[in-house]
């Protein structure tokens, strides 16, 4: 039973994977398909962003709110701004409320692939670009994104410095 | 075993001393300290056990009564809001690990072999053990309390990322001694099910046996199944904490509501670790003060398997408000409503047996009929706590304190506190002090409903848990259960002075104490001596 407290790790991985229901997005680039554009529904989609706590970045997105038809392309972006003097190696996750549309949420293109560096006093902004499925379940009109910022610098990915510069 | 068998010739009733004199082909037996250290005796670790699960809920007593002294009035008088949270952790770590599972494990040792007419309990240098390697837990525990940075204070559910992100440099010695008492209840329950399982007197078959020695084996099992994945959890917590894993930390892949559900896979079955032997307890004293026997025998069993069953199936019911598909949700709450039919049941079959029964109040029966009343009052509110859209409301507030209280202290407790009066006689030979017993009992009972029942109403009106200060509306009833809480501390003394003296002297206890009691505890006399059933006797 000890072995089966760690078994269900992977476990609860799987299960939120396959029903979808943590509000857990893909970690990797989803292919757009050329879908018809659902323009009968708008669907409203708001972005939080916060930062864990003690890591001197402004995070906040460009716009709150955006009204998006299921399966257009859409493109906005974060601002992050290090506040401090050292440069700092940041790691964004998302999630998505209510859980059971995240299965829906497709991004295309997110910051939150890769580590993000930013030098001391640099900005940047940060790029999203997503669609949302158009068999998005009817009952769900409202998709919340949230995305923490955490602070990685300590956490060994100061080798990646240089490659999450560029952004 | 062996040389237990070679033990037949001692008289029944011969004294501790004239036993040793027997233990031919051994060293003299060790005295002093050394007999409580490397005892084997069934009944001698039961007594410690019983002792230091009565320590340990005066330890975690005094912890109470400095959270209600802080909670006396809102604002922050005595305590600092870190070392509150101390408090409150330490208190439920001490309560749940140290006062009730010792208490029950006690009982076992002390009571199923004389139950199921066994000589020792199976495996008697494994009992000393898992004895003795609890002490070293809870100092371990309580002396994280007085570090620098002070000892756990993220509740004793210890979420993540509370215990993990925010929580002191002491962690780790909560992560130990987590692991300590979990090796200890393994073993204690090991030892429970070899000794039903093989140790049962010729002719005790399975639907014979006690319902106390029927009830602790379930929670054996449960124990078995479920502190190992409480000793999964807190490894987890350890290397996210200090080696860098990221189990529960959002940034590095985890999930912190992926703790939740671990800790509650293991926290549920565990209430029902802290009930199913009281319930084992009661089924033993309401037939003997009702002089009637068990209503419903086998439904009594076939009920605490389907709870022990179902309390796998039910964890979820703690986080609700996790967000949840609500396939989920209703899964879950009709799970958990499912559980009041087993448990309904077996209150039915106690008052089915009271019914008509020829009844006398002795202090252990009247800590039993106030834990029907009590603790029934406990299941309806975890009712109400089921209903999921319900439980939006009242999660995390006092009304879930109240609950947990109510099933807990009026529960467990109070009939830990029955079993001891209830088998006091057959321990020490002498029979307690009956009207200092009711004094403790009518105590306990005024001041524990003084103390509890007003909190399902801070929690209606929204007072949160686990805080050091409130708002002003709730200052009122606040004071009145701090003052039931302190009322129902001092009650507990009322409890010490009856057990001392009741072992230092008192009138001279016959075998079977209590006119109605069935059993074969009853058939060897008061006091039991140091070694009993070394034949084993014979079950019609």
């Amino acid at each position: 039973m000890f072995g089966f407290g760690f078994a269900l790790v992977p476990l609860y991985d799987v299960l939120c994977d396959q029903l979808g229901i943590n509000g857990k997005t893909q970690n990797s680039a989803s292919q757009y398909i050329d879908n018809e554009i659902d323009k009968s529904r708008l669907i409203t989609v708001e972005f939080i962003s916060q930062v864990q706590n003690n890591m001197p970045w402004e995070f906040i997105p460009q716009v709150n709110r955006l009204q998006v038809h299921p399966g257009e392309l859409v493109r906005t972006h974060f601002k992050a701004k290090n506040l401090s003097n050292l440069n700092i190696v940041g790691q964004a996750i998302p999630s998505v409320s209510p859980g059971r549309g995240a299965a829906y949420f497709n991004k295309t293109e997110c910051f939150c692939f890769n580590q993000q560096t930013l030098a001391a006093k640099s900005s940047a902004d940060l790029p999203l670009i997503f669609y949302v499925d158009p068999a998005l379940p009817d009952n769900i009109s409202t998709l919340t994104l949230s995305y923490t910022l955490y602070n990685i610098t300590d956490k060994g990915y100061v080798d990646v410095l240089e490659q999450g510069a560029a952004k | 075993m062996n040389t237990l068998t070679q033990e037949n010739q001692v008289s029944m009733d011969g004294s501790l001393q004239d036993d040793h004199n027997h233990d031919d082909g051994h060293h003299a037996p060790p005295s002093g300290i050394m007999r409580w250290l490397l005892t084997t005796n069934h009944k001698d670790i039961g007594t410690l056990y019983l002792w230091f699960s009565f320590i340990m809920f005066l330890t975690g007593g005094l912890m109470a009564m400095v959270i209600r002294a802080e909670l006396f009035q809102p604002g922050l008088q005595l305590v600092d809001p870190n070392f509150f949270n101390q408090m409150t952790t330490v208190h439920g770590l001490v309560m749940v690990f140290g006062a009730v599972m010792p208490a029950f494990t006690g009982l076992a040792n002390w009571m199923i072999p004389m139950m199921i007419g066994a000589p020792d309990m199976a495996l008697p240098r494994m009992n000393n053990w898992s004895f003795w390697i609890l002490p070293f837990a809870f100092i371990i525990l309580l002396s994280s309390l007085f570090m620098e940075g002070g000892g756990p204070n993220f509740g004793w559910t210890f979420y993540a990322p509370l215990s993990t992100e925010y929580s002191p440099d002491s962690t780790a010695l909560f992560v130990f001694s987590i692991h300590i008492m979990g090796i200890s209840s393994i073993m204690g329950a090991i030892n429970v099910i070899v000794t039903v399982i093989n140790m049962r007197a010729p002719g005790m078959t399975w639907m014979k046996l006690p319902l106390f020695a029927w009830t602790w084996l379930i929670t054996a099992f449960l124990l078995i199944a479920v502190m190992p994945v409480l000793a999964g959890a807190v490894t987890m917590v350890l290397t996210d904490k200090y080696f860098g894993t990221s189990f529960f930390e959002a940034a590095g892949g985890g999930d912190p509501v992926m703790f939740q559900h671990i800790f509650w896979f293991f926290g549920h079955p565990e209430v029902y670790i802290m009930i199913l032997p009281s319930f084992g307890i009661m089924s033993a004293i309401i037939p003997t003060f009702s002089r009637k026997k068990l209503f419903g025998y086998s439904s009594m069993v076939y009920a605490t398997a389907s709870i022990a069953i179902l309390s796998f199936l039910v964890w979820a019911h703690h986080m609700f408000t996790t967000g949840m598909p609500v396939f989920a949700e209703l899964f879950f709450m009709y799970c958990t409503m499912l559980i009041s039919v087993p448990t309904g049941v077996k209150i039915f079959n106690w008052v089915a047996t009271m019914w008509k029964g020829s009844l006398t109040f002795e202090t252990p029966m009247l800590f039993a009929i106030s834990f029907l009343v009590l603790f029934t009052i406990g299941g309806f509110s975890g009712l109400m706590l089921a209903i999921t859209p319900a439980d939006f409301q009242y999660h995390d507030t006092y009304f879930v304190v109240a609950h947990f209280h109510y099933v807990l202290v009026t529960g467990a407790i109070f009939t830990i506190m029955a079993a001891v009066y209830y088998w006091i006689p057959k321990w020490t030979g002498h029979m307690y002090n009956e009207r200092l017993g009711k004094l403790h009992f009518w105590c306990s009972v005024i001041s524990v409903n003084i103390l509890f029942f007003p909190m399902h109403f801070l929690g209606l009106a929204g007072m949160p848990r686990r805080i050091p200060d409130y708002a002003i509306q709730f200052a009122d009833v606040n004071q009145i259960v701090s003052i039931g809480g302190f009322a129902f501390g001092l009650s507990q003394l009322i409890f010490l002075v009856v057990v001392i003296k009741c072992i230092r002297g008192g009138e001279k206890a016959p075998a079977k104490p209590w006119e109605g009691a069935e059993g074969l505890e009853w058939e060897i006399p008061s006091p039991a001596p140091y070694h009993s059933f070394t034949t084993p006797p014979v079950i019609k």
